[in-house]
C-alpha cells in the first residue's frame, strides 16, 4: 500500500460528495474567528477560496505578486467555462460532463474528483450570475452557450472573448467585500518564498515584499496554495510573464509530492513565433475552432511558393488544400481535443508542409464560415440573390460579433487582416495538468497545506478539455475547499494564534534571505533570461510535443548542467532590499531549473503515450488507429507522485493506482 | 509580417530609484529593433543590454502582455499607452515607430498614483474604491437561484459587459488634466446599475465609491473627454452620465 491515501469516500459515485459533506467535521462559527488561513494566489481558485473562507468567518491573509488581485493570470482566459446545465437541451448531464472530462483526460484522472467537479459546475454559473458577471445572452434574455473541443454538446458559458476576466472580476468583487469588512488582509506585490512547518504541519509562510524587499513571516493554521501553473518552464508559453512555479516548488521541497509533472497542454491555436525578440506567445481561443477550418496545402510546390511569397493562401483551390483534421477525424473534425489537434499540426509541419518562414505554422481559415453566415444573414434580412460581396460583408459582421476582440488581437500582432486571409497558427505551451498531489479534500501530503486550481494535479488527467480550468478553479475555491478544510481545522480550534518567533520560522527566514543574498552576489556574466531561454529550448526540443527516452535522458543531463552554470555565472543586478524585478525573476528561474529536471524524469518514466504526453516509443502500429497515441493501462494506470529527496530527478516515485468503476477504460477515438 | 527594416531608436526614460528619489530623464540608445516586436519586448531588449553592461534595468509593470490584466502602463510620447488607439502598451507594436525616432517614456502621473520606482506606480487607490462598494453583496454559497431564473435583455447584458471590460489600468486618470477617476469608477457603477442583480444596493454603492474616490485625492471631472480617447478598452463617457444620474438620485433620496 502506498502512503498516498486519496481519501475518496465509499459509496456510489453520485452520492460520494453529498455523503462526504455530511460526514466531515465542521468548525463552529464562533471558533472560526480564532483560525487564520493563508491563501497564496488570488486567481480564480485563490480569489474564490479567499472570499468564501472569509465569508464563513475565518481570518484570511491573501498574497499575490501583482499589484492587485484583479490582475492574476486567470484574467487572460478567453473562451469560456463549462457547466452541465443542459440549457440547450442537447442531452447534457453531470454524467456526460464527467464522462467527457475523464475520456478527454485520456483516463488518467481520479473518477471521484471529476464527478464532484461536474456536480458543482451548475452552481458556479448560478453564483457568478448572482455576482453580476455579464455572461453572453440570447435575444430571449437567457444565457447563451458555445461548443469546445472534445465534446458533442454546447455547454460552454462565455462573456465575449473575456470570460476569465469577468469571472475573475466576480471573485475579486467578492474578495473586495471581505477586504472592506476586514476579514481578508490582502498582501499585493508579495511573493511567497517558503513554507514553514512546525511538528510536520503547515504553519505559515515566508514572503517577500516586492516593493521594499523586506522578508516577512506570516503564520496561519492552514496554508492554501493557489499559485497557478508552471508552463513558463518552457520560457515561451501563453502564460503571463510572471506565472511561476515557486510556491508549488517550495512546498514540494518541504514534503508535498508533485504529481505527473510531465503532463503539459500544448494548445493547437496560438500565434506562431516570429523571431528571437519574442518574450511570450499569444493564444487564439479554442472557440475559433467552432468556425475556423484548419488546413495546409496538399502539394509541396504550393508550400514552397507560399514561403517564397509567390502565392497567397487565398489563391489555393479547395481541392489543393488538406483539411487534415477533417480528413483524419471525421467525427470530431476541427473540434478534436487539444492534444490530438496539436500533434496533427506538428505531424504536417514535420512533414514539411508548414506555411511560414520557420515552417511552423498552419492555416485557420474562416472563409467557409463567413460564406455560411453571410448567406444565412442575407436570408434572414430577406435579401434575394445577394452579391458575393454582400454575403462576405454580412458574414464578416457575424464573425466580428463573435470573435472581434480575438481578430483585433491577431491583427495587432501579426499585421495581417484575418477576415481576408487565413490566420496562421501553431501549437504552444498553455497549461499544466500536472501539479501538487492532493487527496479528495484537496490537501497535499503536508498536513494543513492545500493546493487548488491549476497548481494541483487533480481533475484533468493527461489532457484538459477547453473551458474546464476556469470551472475547476472556481469549483475548488467556492465549493470544495471551504467545506473540506473544516475537517482539518476542527482539530485546530484550541491551538490559538501561532507565534512567528519560533526556531522554525527564524530558520526558514534565514534560509530565504541567504539564498537571495547568494543570487545577487554571484555577479556572473549572463542574464537571468539567458538561462531561462536555454532551459526553455531544451524543454521544447526534448520534452515538448513528442518525447523519447534518449532525448529525455539528455534533457536531464543538460538541465543539471545549466543549473550548475546558473549558480556560478548568473548576473543579478540591484540589491535584495529594494524593488528588484531581476532578483524576482532569478528566484523563479532557479526553481524552474529544478522543476524542469523532475519533469523530464517523469516523462522518461512514463513509457506510454497518454493525452498531452506523447512517447514516440508508444504508438498504435496498425488498424484504424494507426499512428495514434497508445496508452498502456496495464503498466501506467497510476498517478505518479514524486517525493523530493535532494536532486530533483532522484525523487522517489509513489503511485496512486487509478480505479475506473463508472467509466469503461477504452482507447480514445475521435475518428 | 512587416516588411520594414530593423530600427535604431533613442529612448528617453524616467528613472527614479524609489518613492523618495526625485527622479530624472535618462537617454538610452537601442539598436536593431524588429518592427514586429512589441513595445515591451523592445524594453526587454534594452534591459538585457543594461544587465549585460552591469547597469540596473528599467522597472516597468507588466504581466499578461495580451492587453487584459491592466498591469502595464507607460506614458509614451505624451500619450497614455502610446500612439495607437484602443490598445494597451503591451499590445503596441514597434511598427508604429520609425527608424531614428526618439521616444519619451514616463510613468503615469497623478497624486493618487505615487511612483514606486522608474515607471512603476502604486494604483492601490483603485482597489480601495472597489472595496468601498464595487460588488454585489451575495454570499458565495452556491445556493443562489438558477442562473436562468431572471432573464436579462441581451442589450442590457451587452451594455453591462461593455462597461465591465475596464481593465483598471489607470490610463484615464493619467490622461486627464484633473487626474479624475470618473471613467474607471463609472464603469463599475454602470455595469451593476444595468443588471437586475445590482439594483438592490445601487444607492449605497455609488455614494460609497464616489466618497472613496474623493478621499483618494482624484480630481474632479470637467468633461474634457480625454479619458475616453485614451482608454484601451473603449469605455464610453456614457458611463459617466449614468453614474451622475445614479449619484444624483441617491443623494436626493438620502436627504429625503
Ligand atoms: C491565454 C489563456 C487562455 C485561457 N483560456 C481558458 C478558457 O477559456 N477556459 C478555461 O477554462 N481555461 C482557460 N485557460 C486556463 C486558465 O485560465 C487557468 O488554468 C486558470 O485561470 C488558473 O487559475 P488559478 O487560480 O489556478 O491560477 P492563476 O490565475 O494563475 O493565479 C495565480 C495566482 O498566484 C499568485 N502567485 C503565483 N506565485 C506566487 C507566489 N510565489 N507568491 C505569491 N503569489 C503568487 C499570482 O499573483 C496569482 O494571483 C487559459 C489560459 C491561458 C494562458
Ligand atoms: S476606464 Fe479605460 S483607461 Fe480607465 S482604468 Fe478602465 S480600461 Fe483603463
Ligand atoms: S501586460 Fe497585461 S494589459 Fe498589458
Amino acid at each position: 500500500m502506498s502512503i498516498l491515501d486519496s481519501k475518496v469516500p465509499e459509496g456510489p459515485i453520485k452520492d460520494k460528495w453529498t455523503k462526504h459533506k455530511n460526514d466531515i467535521n465542521l468548525v463552529n462559527p464562533a471558533n472560526k474567528r480564532h483560525i487564520d488561513i493563508i491563501v497564496v494566489g488570488t486567481g480564480l481558485a485563490g480569489g474564490s477560496a479567499a472570499a468564501s473562507l472569509a465569508e464563513m468567518g475565518y481570518n484570511v491573509k491573501a498574497f499575490a505578486y501583482q499589484d492587485s488581485p484583479r490582475r492574476a493570470h486567470s484574467i487572460a482566459a478567453q473562451g469560456g467555462i463549462n457547466a452541465a446545465k443542459n440549457y440547450q437541451n442537447d442531452g447534457d448531464s453531470n454524467y456526460r460532463l464527467f464522462y467527457d472530462t475523464v475520456k478527454g483526460g485520456d483516463y488518467r484522472s481520479r473518477e471521484a474528483n471529476v464527478y464532484r467537479l461536474a456536480e458543482v459546475s451548475g452552481n458556479i454559473i448560478d453564483q457568478c450570475v448572482a455576482q453580476g458577471v455579464p455572461f453572453a445572452r440570447e435575444y430571449g434574455g437567457l444565457l447563451d452557450n458555445r461548443s469546445f473541443g472534445g465534446v458533442l454538446v454546447s455547454r460552454t458559458f462565455y462573456a465575449k472573448g473575456q470570460t476569465g476576466q469577468q469571472l475573475l472580476l466576480g471573485a475579486y468583487s467578492a474578495m473586495n467585500r471581505q477586504i472592506g469588512k476586514g476579514k481578508i488582509t490582502m498582501y499585493n506585490r508579495h511573493e511567497m518564498l517558503d513554507l514553514v512547518k512546525i511538528d510536520g504541519k503547515a504553519r505559515g509562510i515566508i514572503a517577500r515584499d516586492l516593493v521594499t524587499g523586506k522578508i516577512e513571516k506570516h503564520s496561519a493554521h492552514a496554508v492554501v496554495i493557489a499559485s497557478g501553473g508552471y508552463g513558463n518552464v518552457f520560457f515561451l508559453s501563453t502564460n503571463a510573464m510572471g506565472s511561476n512555479a515557486t510556491a508549488a516548488w517550495k512546498i514540494h521541497k518541504k514534503g508535498a509530492f508533485f504529481a505527473n509533472p510531465c503532463y503539459t497542454q500544448i494548445h493547437p491555436t496560438c500565434i506562431p513565433r516570429s523571431g528571437d525578440h519574442q518574450s511570450k506567445l499569444t493564444l487564439m481561443s479554442e472557440s475559433l475552432r467552432n468556425d475556423g477550418r484548419i488546413w495546409v496545402p496538399k502539394h509541396m510546390k504550393d508550400v514552397e511558393a507560399i514561403r517564397a511569397g509567390k502565392l497567397k493562401p487565398t489563391e489555393i483551390e479547395e481541392e489543393n488544400r488538406d483539411y487534415y483534421l477533417e480528413r483524419r477525424y471525421p467525427a470530431f473534425g476541427n473540434l478534436v481535443p487539444r492534444d490530438v489537434a496539436s500533434r496533427a499540426a506538428k505531424e504536417r509541419c514535420d512533414a514539411g508542409y508548414g506555411v511560414n518562414a520557420t515552417g511552423e505554422a498552419v492555416y485557420l481559415d474562416f472563409k467557409s464560415a463567413i460564406n455560411r453566415y453571410g448567406n444565412e444573414k442575407a436570408h434572414v434580412l430577406g435579401i434575394h440573390n445577394p452579391s458575393d460581396a454582400k454575403i462576405i460583408e454580412l458574414g464578416e459582421g457575424v464573425i466580428e460579433a463573435k470573435y472581434g476582440n480575438l481578430f483585433q488581437m491577431y491583427e495587432k500582432i501579426v499585421d495581417q487582416n484575418p477576415y481576408k486571409t487565413p490566420m496562421m497558427i501553431y501549437p504552444a505551451v498553455h497549461y499544466t495538468m500536472g501539479g501538487i498531489w492532493v487527496d479528495y479534500n484537496l490537501m497535499t501530503t503536508v498536513p494543513g497545506c492545500y493546493a487548488i486550481g491549476e497548481a494541483n494535479f487533480s481533475d484533468h488527467g493527461a489532457n484538459r478539455l477547453g473551458a474546464s480550468a476556469l470551472m475547476q478553479g472556481l469549483a475548488d475555491g467556492y465549493f470544495v475547499l471551504p467545506y473540506t478544510i473544516g475537517d482539518y481545522l476542527s482539530n485546530e480550534i484550541r491551538t490559538g494564534e501561532i507565534p512567528t518567533d519560533s526556531k522554525e520560522f527564524n530558520d526558514a527566514e534565514k534560509e530565504v534571505s541567504d539564498r537571495l543574498e547568494k543570487l545577487v552576489n554571484i555577479k556572473g556574466t549572463k542574464s537571468v533570461d539567458y538561462f531561462h531561454k536555454k532551459l526553455g529550448l531544451i524543454m521544447w526540443n526534448n520534452a515538448g510535443m513528442a518525447r523519447n527516452a534518449t532525448e529525455l535522458k539528455e534533457a536531464i543531463d543538460k538541465i543539471k548542467a545549466i543549473r550548475e552554470e546558473f549558480w556560478k555565472d548568473v548576473r543579478v543586478s540591484g540589491s535584495t532590499n529594494s524593488f528588484n524585478p531581476e532578483l524576482v525573476k532569478a528566484g523563479r528561474v532557479a526553481d524552474f531549473l529544478e522543476l524542469g529536471e523532475l519533469f523530464a524524469r517523469d516523462a522518461l518514466d512514463r513509457n506510454e503515450s497518454c493525452g498531452g504526453h506523447f512517447r514516440e516509443e508508444s504508438v498504435e502500429l496498425d488498424g484504424e488507429q494507426k499512428g495514434e497515441a497508445k496508452r498502456d493501462d496495464v503498466n501506467y494506470k497510476y498517478v505518479a507522485a514524486w517525493e523530493f529527496t535532494g536532486e530533483p530527478s532522484e525523487a522517489i516515485l509513489h503511485k496512486e493506482e487509478l480505479e475506473f468503476n463508472d467509466i469503461e477504460l477504452k482507447q480514445r477515438s475521435y475518428k | 509580417m512587416s516588411e520594414k527594416k530593423d530600427m535604431d531608436l533613442t529612448l528617453k526614460i524616467w528613472r527614479q530609484k524609489d518613492a523618495q528619489d526625485k527622479g530624472q530623464m535618462v537617454n538610452y540608445p537601442v539598436k536593431s529593433i524588429s518592427p514586429d516586436s512589441s513595445f515591451l519586448e523592445m524594453l526587454d531588449v534594452l534591459n538585457e543590454d543594461l544587465v549585460n553592461k552591469g547597469d540596473e534595468p528599467v522597472a516597468f509593470d507588466h504581466d499578461c502582455r495580451e492587453g487584459i490584466c491592466g498591469m502595464c502602463s507607460l506614458y509614451i510620447n505624451g500619450e497614455a499607452h502610446g500612439p495607437d488607439r484602443k490598445v494597451t502598451t503591451c499590445q503596441l507594436h514597434m511598427r508604429k515607430f520609425k527608424d531614428g525616432d526618439t521616444i519619451t517614456i514616463e510613468p503615469w502621473r497623478a497624486n493618487a498614483f505615487p511612483v514606486l520606482k522608474d515607471l512603476v506606480v502604486d494604483r492601490s487607490s483603485f482597489d480601495r474604491i472597489q472595496q468601498a462598494g464595487g460588488f454585489i453583496s451575495v454570499n458565495t454559497s452556491g445556493n443562489t437561484q438558477d442562473a436562468n431564473a431572471i432573464p436579462i435583455s441581451k442589450i442590457d447584458a451587452d451594455n453591462a459587459m461593455d462597461a465591465a471590460t475596464c481593465i483598471g489600468c489607470g490610463a484615464c486618470v493619467a490622461t486627464c488634466k484633473n487626474a479624475s477617476a470618473m471613467l474607471f469608477v463609472s464603469a463599475k457603477v454602470a455595469q451593476f446599475s444595468l443588471l437586475p442583480q445590482g439594483k438592490v444596493e445601487r444607492k449605497e454603492r455609488v455614494l460609497n465609491m464616489v466618497h472613496q474616490m474623493d478621499l483618494e485625492g482624484f480630481g474632479n471631472c470637467t468633461n474634457t473627454g480625454a479619458c475616453e480617447v485614451e482608454c484601451p478598452k473603449g469605455i464610453s463617457l456614457e458611463n459617466i452620465a449614468i453614474m451622475n444620474t445614479e449619484y444624483l438620485k441617491a443623494s436626493i433620496s438620502k436627504k429625503a
